[in-house]
């Protein structure tokens, strides 16, 4: 077994006692805890009154753009990491190669502004 | 080769240290805003009111836990998990204390305190970071209920876009110390090799100087303030704590959470809280560094260490308390204009000003 498989044994054993600590703790309690169910107690939260509708209330699109820009930059900063590791390798033509690629994500980020998706009136 | 009761050693470590320095973390969050505040705070539960977080966790073992009967079970349940784990999980990649060099098996091995010492370290907390929204919207989401909806999807939304910018500012560190003069080109994502990079100091051989240590906060100082901005928005803390914003929309996301489910959600926040800040005091403020570190050796240098490594980590946590008892939330659309008009651009350009600056040493000026 390489020290690389044995690293990420790490996570699934982090992974593992996490879950556990999460279990016992949820399951201590289910042992002690009162149970004691009337129907009022099961109904959604709203304030005090009887809810209203079905539950789930609609949310905005523009929630939806976030969305959309956000994977945008995301990916960009997968390009940049490995770029910013390897620089001096790849030396003046990953740099200038860089800058372009920042620059063409930086005029899209300016013609979202000027369009006013960012906007949030 | 590390044997596998070291490694488990380690994640158990780890495990400890985090978890208990979350029990103290709430305690001296209530005690520091109660001193902000002119209140007394808690002071019942043990000295100064110690205790008071084991008490509350003990209270939460004996309530009643209530399962709307409009949720969606299954994502329900399964929310408190996806919360408390990545934010384990974050501590990781996070050196506590200086290496140590023992004996194994008869041959001499660097001990690192890095629970998970891999190369792509920086990546995998940002990883780790972005898992930490999908348990604020599918708790949101799964709740069947209106007030919870609202918080999920404001918090997803203010996740992204401040993500974003930390991972920009991430990016200038990296390629910062990657290419300090000195060093093998050995990649830099690994957090135990940025915090060693930091030892020493800047002008060695200026005596009145001497003394300024070689951390990342002074020539990267933009990044810092960008990356403290973003892990307040990350942990969902005041000024950025619109997902559970009391006076709108209830609790939030864990609105229909009650019993150990909740208290799981409120552990997640305050292991966010403190990941992070270890994560910042790491990549900026030189980790477990300090002075008198070289006088000694052994393991109670390790132990000074690990002193420094909480000190500076009590630090940035303080600052995260004065915030939250110092300055109003923010408005949503304030919310996303900081983001986006202001931190995503300046993260931008000082990626583009630090390239600069490394290609100059790095390759010589362009007119020479």
């Amino acid at each position: 077994m390489t020290e690389y498989f044995q690293d990420y044994i790490t996570v699934g054993a982090f992974i593992g006692l996490g879950a556990v600590l999460v279990l016992a703790m949820l399951g201590v309690a289910s042992l002690l805890r009162p149970s004691n169910p009337t129907k009022a107690k099961y109904l959604t939260y709203e304030c005090g009154v009887d809810p209203v509708g079905d539950g789930w209330a609609q949310s905005h699109v523009r929630y939806y753009i976030f969305g959309l820009l956000f994977v945008i930059f995301d990916v960009e900063a997968v390009f940049i990491f490995p770029w910013a590791i390897k620089l001096e390798e790849l030396g003046m033509f990953g740099l200038v190669e860089m800058v372009v690629f920042i620059a063409i994500l930086t005029v899209g980020l300016v013609y979202a502004i000027r369009k006013g998706v960012l906007k949030w009136e | 080769m590390m044997p596998i009761w070291l490694a488990l050693a380690k994640v158990l470590l780890a495990f400890v240290v985090g978890l208990g320095v979350v029990v103290l973390l709430v305690w001296f969050e209530r005690k520091i805003v109660s001193d902000l505040q002119n209140r007394i705070g808690p002071n019942r539960a043990g000295p100064f009111g110690i205790l008071q977080t084991v008490a509350d966790g003990l209270k939460l073992f004996f309530k009643e836990q209530i399962t709307p009967s409009r949720v969606e079970r299954f994502v329900f349940e399964l929310a408190p998990f996806l919360a408390v784990v990545p934010a384990l999980m974050l501590f990781l990649v996070v050196p506590i204390a200086r290496p140590i060099e023992i004996t194994l098996d008869g041959a001499p091995y660097l001990l690192s305190f890095a629970a998970l010492d891999i190369n792509v370290g920086l990546l995998f907390a940002l990883a780790m970071s972005s898992i930490a929204v999908y348990a604020i919207v599918l708790a949101g989401w799964s709740s069947g209920s209106k007030y919870p909806l609202i918080g999920g999807v404001r918090g997803s939304a203010q996740a992204i876009s401040y993500e974003a910018a930390m991972g920009l500012s991430m990016v200038a560190v990296v390629m910062w110390v990657t290419t300090l003069p000195g060093v093998t080109d050995m990649g830099a994502m690994s957090v135990n090799e940025i915090v060693l990079r930091q030892q020493g100091t800047f002008f060695p051989d200026l005596l009145a100087l001497s003394w300024i240590p070689q951390w990342n906060l002074i020539p990267q100082f933009p990044a810092f303030v960008i990356f403290m901005i973003a892990i307040f928005a990350e942990t969902n803390r005041a000024p950025f704590d619109l997902v559970e914003a009391e006076q709108e929309i209830v609790a939030g996301f864990n609105t229909e959470y009650s019993g150990m489910r909740f208290a799981m959600f409120f552990l997640a926040e305050y292991l966010n809280m403190f990941t992070m800040s270890a994560l910042a005091v790491s990549l900026f403020l030189g980790g477990w560094g300090g002075p008198f570190l070289d006088t000694i050796d052994g393991w109670a240098a390790t132990a000074l260490s690990f002193g420094y490594f909480l000190f500076k980590t009590g630090l940035v946590l303080f600052l995260f308390v004065w915030v939250r008892a110092t300055l109003p939330r923010f408005r949503y659309d304030q919310l996303m204009q900081l983001g986006w008009k202001r931190l995503i651009p300046t993260a931008l350009l000082w990626l583009i000003l630090t390239t600069l600056v490394v290609s100059f040493r790095e390759f010589g000026a362009p007119w020479a």
